[in-house]
Formats: structure tokens, sequence, C-alpha cells
């Protein structure tokens, strides 16, 4: 049981609730974490004491969020937190550019183009060349605008041959 | 799941939370009923990669769906979940233009077409992305969120519409000719789109709600473009005399609402 009296307490407090929450892991993508992702926008101490956590979706329909929930209330009651709020926030709307250096990394590492960083005044991006995440050849092209989750695309690197899902900048 | 939705507060409070509630009902109805027929693609498409691509694009529906009928539900009074609207609602209670609401066939016909289905989506898809474009600065925060997270995902669908009605446009002869039958197909139910009578004038004075009249001009541009380079010509067609906005609907809509609500209906509260 976390108790909270002062605001430097609640500072901490607040620390720690952030570092339970952002340890929880996307369930589509389990190499990256929701601070990864920059699905999860705020964790605060209400003045009673419960924790709020705030998520946001990726895209509309991401069925994942649920998971996420309910993972991100597990998470903070193993870290001795009682009252947890997660609360689902729509604005700012999710872009890719709020992904980590290192998530963009862990995505590479695991076989998955990261996002390129998005065009300024258009809405969607044009995708320059990718690099194959598996032999890292620029030759790739584009086998479908719509991949096995909403927020990938498919592709096939003509070095090698090999498929590999591409994070799509949004 | 019930999102508590918090991307504002309605800029209206008091009676215009009604008209505010009829507002989101319309578009999120558009939403969840475009997304059920979408989902009749799922294994059925032409090709892999176009039944994976149909069925995101049914799952960005459903979404804007969820956020929206979530919003419409908060503000009625007693308030109502997204779920009772999607589910325990009769057809005349839903506010869905008919362009949504019909098979993918064309007339006479009984299975689904792709021509349709892409002339369809192009004909939505512009739309939506006009729509949700105006909406992302209403005066209404929810709304505003709830469409500059869309207005992303819909830009996405209108460019794999036009890229699919370009190729087969300007295609064989045999792929413009069914293309061009889609187009005659779902041109006149266009005209709904953009009927403003649905949107209560106070909210379009107040920043709330898109006149969709001022949607047309921009719509029918962005059309003629894409028909023009795919060789397609623009249809002369009448408009059909509409009313989803009422609760009026084409004979298709009861058989779509049997298959999307009969296992809610035949176990309230089921869940897995």
């Amino acid at each position: 049981m976390v108790t909270v009296s002062t605001g430097s307490t609640t500072r901490w407090t607040r620390e720690l609730a952030w570092e339970a929450a952002a340890g929880v892991l996307d369930p589509e993508v389990p190499v990256l974490t929701i601070e990864d992702l920059g699905v999860l926008r705020a964790v605060d101490v209400t003045e009673d004491g419960a924790v709020r956590v705030r998520i946001t979706p990726t895209y509309s329909g991401c069925p994942a969020m649920d998971t996420i929930r309910a993972d991100v209330e597990r998470a903070l009651a193993e870290a001795g937190f009682e009252r947890v709020q997660v609360e689902l926030v729509l604005a700012p709307a999710w872009t890719t550019d709020w992904m980590s250096e290192s998530g963009k990394q862990k995505l590479a590492d695991f076989g998955i183009a990261p996002p390129q960083p998005r065009e300024h005044g258009g809405v969607v991006s044009l995708s320059l060349s990718l690099r194959c995440p598996h032999c890292d050849s620029p030759d790739t092209r584009e086998l479908s605008r719509f991949g096995s989750t909403a927020c990938k695309s498919l592709w096939v690197c003509n070095a090698c041959r090999e498929p590999f899902d591409h994070f799509k900048a949004h | 799941m019930t999102p508590e939705l918090s991307g504002g507060r309605p800029a209206t409070a008091g009676p215009g939370t009604d008209k505010s509630a009829s507002y989101a009902l319309c578009l999120g109805d558009d939403a969840l009923v475009m997304a059920q027929r979408l989902g009749e693609w799922i294994a059925a498409a032409p090709q892999l990669e176009e039944d994976v691509a149909l069925a995101n694009i049914a799952l960005d529906q459903l979404g804007q769906a969820r956020s929206l009928l979530g919003y419409a539900g908060s503000l009625m009074q007693p308030a109502r979940s997204e779920d009772e609207l999607a589910y325990f609602r009769d057809e005349r209670d839903f506010r869905n233009v008919q362009m949504v609401e019909r098979t993918w066939a064309l007339p006479g016909g009984t299975g689904s077409d792709f021509g349709v289905t892409m002339a369809r989506m192009l004909i939505w898809s512009t739309y939506q992305v006009e729509l949700y474009s105006r909406l992302a600065s209403s005066a209404d925060e929810t709304l505003a969120a709830i469409a500059a997270k869309a207005v992303k995902e819909v830009d996405y669908h209108r460019d794999h519409a036009t890229m699919w009605v370009l190729r087969l446009g300007d295609g064989t002869e045999e792929s413009r000719t069914r293309m061009q039958a889609g187009l005659e197909a779902e041109w006149g139910y266009a005209e709904e789109l953009f009927d403003p009578s649905y949107v209560d004038q106070e909210l379009v004075a107040d920043g709330v709600a898109v006149d969709p009249s001022v949607i047309r001009d921009p719509w029918n541009s962005r059309i003629d473009q894409v028909l023009a380079e795919a060789t397609l010509a623009r249809p002369e067609v009448s408009p059909v005399r509409g009313g989803g906005r009422e609760g009026i609907h084409t004979e298709q809509m009861g058989y779509l609402l049997a298959e999307m609500q009969h296992l809610a209906r035949s176990h309230p509260g089921a869940s897995w």
C-alpha cells in the first residue's frame, strides 16, 4: 500500500505509478511498452490518493485497448496501488511521431520496419523507400497498404525475398 | 468496454445536448452500418490483401462508430451505452444514410460486386475526409477529438479506394465497364450525404456541427478529378428519395440489423 501525504510524496508516488504503467507491453506488438508507443499519456495522483492513468488508442478501432486497460490496472495493483482509474483520451490524436527512439529500435530488431517521421502538411505521409529489417537492403516494395493490424502495412524485400511488416507513419 | 471518453465537454449544456446527441447518433450510425456491411467482404474479397484491407477499413469505421455512439449515448437522458444503441434499437430508430446499408450487389444482381464496393468506398471516404477534417475544429471538444483521430484513418481509406478506381477504370475494357456500372449503381445515393436537413442550424451556428451542404463542392472537385484520371464518366443519375436520417430505410437494412443484433438480442448481456 502506498500512502500519500505531502507534495513530494505525491510526486514520488506518481513516478512509481508511471513506472508500473510504463512497463505494460502492447499485446499486438509485445516488444514495445505502451510508453514506447506513446499510448501512455499521463499518470497523476488525485488528492485522495487514487491513481489516474490516461491512455490513448493508436487507431479508433484498436481492439487492444481493453487488454491494455486491464493490464495497466493489474500492473498498478501489483505495485501496491489500490485505487486506479484508467481513462481513455482521444485528444490530441495519437501519432507515430510519439514513438520513442528505443521503441523504433526494438521494432526493427523484432523484424518490423519502424515508422518514418510524418511529412508535415499532409494528413497521411507518403512512404519513401524502407529498409528491410532483415537484411538492411533499401530495395523493398509495398505488397499491401493494410497489414495484420490497423497500424501496419505489408512489405517484401526484393533482395532477401522476405516479407516484413511496416509500422505505418500515422 | 464502456470507455469514458474525455476529449473535453460538450460546448452546449442543457437543451443543446439533445441536438448534439442526435447529431453524433447520425454520424455514429453511418459508421456502424458501414462497418457491418464491409465485414461481409472478409474471406470473400478477390485477393487476400483486399480481405485484409477491407477488414481494416471496417475496423476503423467500427472504432469511429463506438466513439460517436458512446458520446451520443452519454448525452441522452437517461444515458445509453454504445451497445444498447447498436443492438437494441429497431430499424426506424437508426439514422444512417441509405448508401451505407445496401448490399454490395448491382441492381438486379445478388452477389457482392467489387466495382460497386470501390465506387461506394470512393464516394463515402471522400465525403468522410471532408466531413471529419471540418469537424476536427468543432466547438464541441469531444466531437473535435473523435474527428481529428478519424480523419487520419479515412484519408487512408480514400487513398485505397482511389487506387482501385484508377486501376479498374483505366484498366481493361471489362474492368472499366464494371467500374462504371458500380458508379452508376451508387451515384443516386450520394445526394443524401449533403442534405443538411438533419443538422440543427443552431449547432452549425455554434460551430459544433458541420453543415454537410458545404462539403458538396470540395467533394465534387475531388471525385471529378479521380473519375477523369480513371477515364470514367460522371454518372447522370437522379438522386434517390433518401430518408435514412428520419429512419426510413431500404429493404436491405432489416436483414443487416437481424444479423448484427441477433446474438445480443438472443442472449442479452452475453460476454466472452
